[in-house]
């Protein structure tokens, strides 16, 4: 049975040689375009959010492709991504798409249900096979976060714009064509001497003007959610930090109930667990600030519940912990052109703030 | 003679160009209709700047706006800095203790909030137009009052009629429910004005400490019945600087001077006024190369491509251009 999944970033490689290890026959999924969206937005109900409509839409490109098994996951709390795989389910069904729906969920929330889903994910394969496959993505998870991370360092500093963008890509291609643990490392190491010979303005990293991305897990890991966030911060001069790479969510978010630490610290403000990433948002705006951050964006789907609760907070932090936050709500409507202006004003007043009120005044001054 | 700077800001409804010498005083400002064809619209501008200028030596060219990219290739600019930015840099020159800046154009409106001379926060509207100045000429249109006596004709309301103004759709069709009523016109447009102003201290805004001085710049500033319905609001004298409808071209202006005096770049890029007789082929196609069928803007002028965008990957770039400076 040809199995698919959600495309979410980079992630999609380690996944899809976790599946082929497995010994399925894979239709991987395609990088998101405008089309997948339409094809998204028309077969969803309209109050759902965006990534819901992404993966919609990816679901049924892949199962034109051939797909018939589609696997997911959903989260815990009271966020709506944990009816979104029997709701996708449905959805297709009604248009005529046959298919099975494995949807897992964390571990600790049902042990059972996870392991005879396990069960019939792992097919004939044998349990050490399974390892060999889970350590091979976790490697895969691993090199692909490294290089990522790279990248967000290094193009801030390019002197061509698109030098490190293109450099990642060819990392992510080595990475990706690795079958190995060994060849994974290689593929690593390789891919971040590629990303370090980007040739760069020498200068102070501190320097430079930092940002935490905050948010919903989707709207972060996928570029075309998020409108390249991420490569426009980094090419306007700032050196980002997203607070969620799937290696460290996989230690903390599946494994655990989550990161004890961002909810401590987020507890004064908000002791709850709201659903999807609301506690950590509040939690991580002000880890960000108590690490030096110059700014955050918190990315969130129009219409999440969580993000909103997050955001209502929003305020009374960035004054108590003198940080600015930028909130950039995402559906099928917003528009790119509105996106850019808001990250280079941003960037703009993080960097007036950063200077102080000198060269404001400079210009003011020279003018009368 | 001093060479003078230009500013170049392209928006939705409106392209403005201003020309300021080298102390910074507006030379000349020219506030033109973009009515969808923005290169038309620069070519226009700079015909019309250029004898305020009598061809003296231009020394550098800032270009902002929604088509500050657009602008940037066919006038050939030094700088291209969003709006926020420019109308904050515009708002410093002219109150150098603002704290609010209230910015209403054709297609979207702004709240930019300072502190000692720095912008702290920014704001603006999403998907909703209410409130804005394409509404208004709708509006206007629809009553047969000229846009221009719009706002004297919603002071001389007594008593303003409480108009729905969370959405243009409802607003529009609460001011005809109220006109069919027989409520007299003036208090009509006042109580638009009033619903306007509601509507954009809710959604731009919301949760923002609004503190005196405040600048209403844009557009729409122009209407003495929406400034008058701030002040109401705000309990705060608003003012309306001189050349508030070209404020963004004026920040990009003042910032492209700065940065000349400073010498961050030698020679501006300025293409010269013959650019306003250029014909300009523009065409655009999708890019077949793979799923993500970039839509391709080109334009070309003469055989020689000025602009291309719309591509995510390399494959259309025709140039590359290398920074500068580190931004820091």
């Amino acid at each position: 049975m040809k199995v698919s999944y959600a495309h979410m970033g980079t992630s999609v490689m380690a996944v899809n040689a976790l599946a082929r290890t497995l010994d399925y026959e894979i239709v991987p999924p395609t990088p998101p375009t405008e089309s997948t969206l339409t094809l998204g937005v028309r077969h969803s109900p309209e109050f759902a959010c965006i990534p819901f409509k992404i993966v919609l839409g990816t679901y049924i490109e892949s199962l034109e492709r051939g797909a018939r098994l589609l696997v997911s996951g959903g989260g815990r709390g009271p966020c709506r991504a944990g009816y979104y795989g029997e709701m996708h389910r449905r959805i297709l069904l009604d248009l005529g798409y046959e298919h099975e729906m494995l949807f897992f969920w964390p571990p600790l929330r049902s042990p059972l249900d996870f392991y005879r889903k396990l069960r019939t994910f792992k097919g004939a394969a044998s349990w050490p096979r399974v390892y060999r496959a889970l350590r091979l993505t976790w490697e895969k998870l691993m090199a692909l976060d490294d290089l990522e991370i790279r990248s967000h360092r290094v193009r801030p500093l390019e002197r061509c714009p698109g030098d490190t963008t293109r450099a990642f890509r060819r990392a992510l291609g080595l990475v990706d064509a690795a079958e190995t643990v060994e060849e994974t490392k290689k593929a690593r190491s390789g891919g971040l001497e590629l990303l370090d010979s980007v040739p760069v303005y020498t200068g102070d990293p501190d320097d430079l003007v930092k940002i935490g991305v905050i948010g919903e897990i989707y709207v972060q890991l996928e570029p075309f959610a998020n409108f390249r966030l991420e490569e426009r911060l980094g090419e306007l001069g700032a050196w980002v930090q997203r607070s969620i790479f799937l290696t460290n969510f996989a230690r903390t978010d599946i494994l655990q109930r989550g990161d004890q630490g961002v909810a401590k610290t987020a507890a004064p403000y908000l002791p709850e667990n709201v659903g999807g990433h609301g506690q950590s948002s509040v939690g991580e705006i002000i880890q960000y600030a108590e690490r030096g951050f110059d700014g955050v964006i918190q990315l969130a789907p129009f219409a999440c519940i969580p993000e909103i609760v997050a955001k209502s907070i929003v305020p009374r932090l960035s004054r108590e912990y003198n940080i600015p936050v930028m909130t950039l709500f995402i559906d099928e409507q917003t528009g790119e052109g509105g996106i850019q202006t808001r990250l280079e004003a941003f960037v703009d007043l993080l960097r007036a703030r950063r200077r102080g009120r000198k060269d404001v005044d400079d210009a003011a001054l020279s003018g009368s | 003679m001093m060479p003078l700077y230009l500013g170049v800001d392209v928006g939705s409804v409106s392209t403005n160009v201003v020309a300021i010498d080298g102390k910074g005083e507006v030379v000349d400002a020219r506030y033109l209709r973009t009515q969808g064809r923005p290169i038309e619209a620069i070519q226009q501008g700079m015909r019309e700047i250029r004898t305020a200028t009598s061809d003296g030596e231009i020394g550098g060219v800032g270009a902002t706006g929604s088509g500050r990219t657009l602008a940037a290739a066919i006038v050939g600019a030094d700088i291209v800095k969003n709006e926020i930015t420019a109308h904050a840099v515009a708002a410093l020159y002219e109150e150098p203790q603002v704290r609010t800046v209230l910015e209403i154009g054709g297609q979207d409106s702004k709240l930019i909030i300072l502190q000692d001379g720095v912008v702290v926060d920014f704001a603006m509207n999403t998907v909703c137009a209410a409130g804005t100045g394409s509404f208004l000429d709708h509006q206007s249109t629809r009553l047969g009052v000229a846009i221009e006596q719009f706002g004297d004709f919603a002071l001389q309301s007594t008593s303003p009629v409480r108009i729905a103004g969370r959405c243009a759709v409802f607003a529009e069709s609460d001011m005809i429910h109220k006109q069919q009523m027989g409520y007299g016109l003036p208090d009509i447009v006042a109580g638009l004005c009033e619903a306007l102003v509601r509507n954009y201290l809710n959604n731009v805004g919301k949760g923002k400490d609004l503190q005196g001085p405040v600048l209403f710049q844009g557009g729409v500033a122009a209407n003495a019945g929406i400034h008058r319905a701030f002040e109401r609001a705000l309990e705060l004298p608003v003012t309306v600087p001189e050349h508030h409808g070209v404020m963004g071209a004026l920040g990009a202006a003042r910032l492209v001077r700065d940065e000349a005096l400073r010498g961050s770049f030698s020679g501006s890029a300025f293409r010269g006024f013959q650019i306003a007789g250029h014909t300009y082929r523009t065409r655009s196609f999708e890019c077949d190369a793979c799923s993500n069928a970039c839509e391709i803007a080109d334009i070309s002028h003469d055989g020689e491509v000025v602009a291309r965008w719309g591509g995510r990957c390399d494959r259309w770039q025709y140039r590359e251009r290398e920074r500068t400076a580190v931004s820091d």
